[in-house]
């Protein structure tokens, strides 16, 4: 275990953990403003899932990092507007609709996968590189963690004040607020809730997506059935930990990437412990935040109701 | 002449086979306060629905400042200037008011906080209303909700402002202030519809529409009218004054020493009551809301345990009995929120009218005895009036007058000895609340002791022997109705002790 807690080591950890945390605050920023305008989108996992499919087939033919990541986000759109049907206009049973897509991508990406691939070996790409941020980056043990990263995850982590403010301060941040504590209130002044919960689940979802894109184009070489690996569920653990607030969300996506770092880490240096148990950290750390962290108070009061205009 | 500010032509609007407004004319100049006075379900709501753009009528005109209006959303009549105050709050619990009330107000992308709470404040100044824009909706009085509301739509500066039952949840303090604000509106030329079925707040207008299933009776001016003529309008009848018969006080039945129940602080919710109520004899119980009521049926009741001092039933202490071993004694309790306590909304008619029963009379040993509960079912609707189409219907889809006539009719079997109403005609209008107080009466010649907490002082005043105050969880004072007049409860509402307390 020791062998963890060398300074190289640690700063290896920690540096990767940045990485791990952009796609999983991608997603929980994304299911935040979601759930905020009243939609409890269980979807999270396939919606990733989709995003690292798309980016991977895009990279593999292209090359281009950010086409691929764009067509990832056009494809979370497309999702988007699928989980929008059911929930808004249908008002399908928000948890239903998210688990029965959850099982439609893990089936649909290998079907894609392996139709593309055909009997041949899956192509396979370099990762994208890093942005380092000149002097910011050359600052000892901060600089390499904080300013020697992807340029998504200086995006990602920038929006947790820019959706911060959204939420609070502007007139569409205020009214996609009011869809999910109130949506007869915004009937009532003229204002229409499906909107609003669309805008939040297209917007959410393709943020999700780009996770996934992020996840493909740094994390691994080529695609693999379910690589997502479960950080959609902890980007849905991270916002209600989260409180529903951004910036207690992103501590919350921290804890989950510092554990799953370590595991990855744990695995590579060798440690006598089954690694298996190192996989198992992130996940027992927010069945454990849920229960240390008990308050819902930020909880949406219409959070997965479906509304129904009169 | 000027052109009024609202004109409505033939307005039409059917739900289905339902007529909720047929044929309805009238128009509203500016400065006026205009009255749509009606029973519940007479077409207030949806005619005020109609002008405010939230139903497309389905004939006929509506002119605003003599322009023919063409809303499709309710934003489309704000737009225009018409403003519409709830009758159930429409508000954001955790948004503070001015979030309420800069949301579809406030265009542009970053929401002006500044200005807009500026303005806020502003308003409220010239209005006289005092409330903190920055307090979360969530932690105001229900009293200081009703402000928010008339707030949303005095910040967009509206030529015409409907309030639907606006005083429903006002004090009566509260209320005048609300009349003072109207006559603020009245003159800076707003004008004003004033949806109400409460007479006294009627006859504050400057004009009456009497609407009676969905039909337009007629339009009186209020200078030239009387509340009798507007009620025979209303219910289509003469209304007869109820003549209480003296009946004959027995013994002591339900007996109260010290109660005191304990709160969620320091201040406990009920302290140190204590009365007496006789055989055949009705106590009321007079004040604001909130003010004990509920904590009083319900340690009476059994749901909750007094923290000291004890209840005594017929003799026998019950104070420390289960609530179903006290309901079996012959206790029945008619709560006040009656889709939530009263019945459970899901269930049948048929079955909310034997629960509490439904172990004992209509029960054959485990299985429930469903030929007896259609009788009893069939029976009860008739007997009680209630109209519905069938007893297999989910008691949640009844009307509030309805619902209660269905709890009525399942406690007053369940009273042998002692009844609780706790608002009982709270929200109902006077074909109902005349019908329950009959029925209450006839139970009181039964013998039945009766304790009836009611913010109505009407209701109290034709119903009670003797009416208590209750106030901050104490009791006032208790008076005798025929010795009493409203300005002597009116001083025990407000916290005014009794010398000579009866």
């Amino acid at each position: 275990m020791s062998e963890l807690l060398s300074p190289e080591i640690l700063m290896s950890i920690m540096t990767a953990a940045m990485g791990v945390a952009t796609i999983i605050l991608l997603a929980a920023l994304g299911e935040l403003v979601t759930e905020r305008a009243g939609i409890w989108n269980m979807g999270v996992e396939g919606t990733m899932l989709s995003g690292c499919l798309i980016a991977y087939l895009v990279m593999a033919s292209t090359g281009s990092p950010i086409l691929a990541a764009l067509v990832a986000m056009g494809a979370g759109l497309a999702v988007g507007l699928l989980i929008g049907f059911m929930t808004v206009t249908l008002r399908v049973d928000h948890f239903v609709t998210g688990l029965g897509f959850n099982l439609l991508a893990s089936g649909l990406t290998l079907f894609w996968f392996r139709s593309y691939v055909g009997r041949g070996k899956p192509p396979s790409y370099s990762t994208i590189d890093k942005a380092p941020i000149p002097v910011l980056s050359d600052i000892p043990v901060i600089g390499p963690i904080l300013f020697d990263q992807h340029l998504l995850t200086y995006i990602a982590f920038f929006s947790v004040p820019v959706i911060a403010f959204f939420l609070r301060r502007t007139t569409f941040g205020l009214e996609t607020r009011a869809a999910g504590e109130n949506p007869q209130f915004l009937e009532a002044k003229g204002l229409s809730v499906a909107t609003r919960q669309y805008s939040a689940l297209l917007f959410g979802s393709a943020l999700t997506a780009l996770g996934g894109a992020f996840l493909m184009l740094t994390f691994a070489d080529q695609f693999r059935p379910d690589i997502s690996g479960g950080r959609g569920w902890l980007a849905i653990v991270a916002v209600i930990a989260g409180n529903w607030r951004p910036v207690r969300t992103m501590i919350a996506v921290m804890v989950f990437a510092i554990l799953d770092s370590v595991a990855v880490h744990a695995q590579g240096v060798g440690v006598d412990v089954p690694y298996q148990f190192f996989l198992m950290l992130p996940y027992v750390a927010s069945i454990l935040l849920l229960v240390m962290i008990r308050s819902r108070s930020g909880q949406p009061a219409k959070l997965g109701v479906p509304y129904l205009r009169h | 002449m000027s052109t009024p500010t609202i004109e409505a032509r033939g307005l039409c609007k059917s739900f289905g086979p339902v007529r909720a407004n047929h044929n309805i004319s009238f128009s509203v100049d500016a400065g006026e306060l205009f009255c749509l006075f009606g029973e519940n379900g007479a077409g207030k709501s949806t005619l005020s629905a109609c002008l405010t753009g939230l139903y497309p009528p389905n004939d006929g005109d509506i002119l605003f400042k003599g322009e023919p209006l063409r809303m499709a959303s309710a934003a489309d009549a704000i737009r225009s200037g018409i403003g519409l105050v709830h009758q159930h709050f429409v508000l954001v619990p955790d948004f503070t008011v001015l979030e309420n009330i800069v949301i579809g107000s406030e265009k542009g992308l970053i929401v002006p906080y500044k200005e807009a709470e500026a303005k806020l404040r502003q308003i409220c100044e010239t209005y006289g209303i005092e409330i903190e824009p920055n307090a979360l909706v969530r932690d105001l009085s229900v009293g200081e909700r009703q402000w928010a509301e008339l707030l949303k739509a005095l910040y967009f500066d509206a030529d015409l402002l409907i309030l639907d039952e606006p005083t429903a949840t006002l004090d009566i303090e509260n209320s005048k202030k609300l009349f003072r604000i109207i006559d603020k509106l009245k003159a800076d030329g707003v004008a004003l519809i004033l949806i109400s079925h409460f007479l006294d707040e009627v006859m504050q207008a400057d004009r009456v529409a009497v609407l009676r299933q969905g039909e337009l009776v007629g339009i009186r001016k209020t200078a030239e009218t009387t509340p009798e003529e507007l009620t025979r309008m209303m219910v289509g009848r003469d209304v007869e004054p109820k003549h209480r018969e003296h009946s004959d006080v027995g013994p002591a039945r339900l007996v109260l020493e010290n109660v005191t129940v304990a709160g969620v602080g320091q201040v406990p919710d009920l302290n140190d009551v204590s009365f007496t109520i006789h055989q055949g004899e009705i106590l009321g119980i007079a004040g604001v809301a909130g003010n004990g009521q509920n904590p009083l049926m319900e340690v009476i009741a059994g749901v909750r345990r007094p923290a000291f001092g004890r209840i005594i039933l017929d003799g026998v202490v019950i104070s420390d009995k289960a609530a179903r071993d006290i309901k079996d004694m012959g206790l029945g309790h008619i709560p006040d929120d009656r889709f939530v306590e009263g019945l459970v909304p899901e269930l049948s008619i048929e079955e909310n009218l034997i629960l509490g029963d439904h172990r004992g009379e209509y029960a054959r040993g485990a299985f429930l005895d469903f030929p007896k509960m259609r009788q009893r079912a069939e029976q009860a609707i008739k007997e009680f009036q209630i109209s519905t189409p069938s007893a297999d219907i989910p008691a949640g889809n009844l009307s509030g007058g309805n619902a209660q006539r269905v709890i009525l009719a399942r406690e007053k079997r369940l009273a042998t000895k002692v009844l609780l109403a706790n608002q009982p005609t709270r929200g109902l209008d006077i074909g109902v609340i005349e019908y329950i107080h009959t029925r209450l009466l006839e139970k009181r010649a039964e013998g039945v002791a009766m304790l009836i907490a009611s913010s109505e002082l009407e209701d109290l005043l034709s119903l009670c022997d003797r009416i208590g105050v209750l106030f901050q969880g104490r009791l006032m004072g208790i008076v005798k109705t025929d010795q009493t007049n409203l300005e002597e409860i009116g001083l025990l509402m407000a916290g005014q002790p009794l010398e000579n307390a009866a």
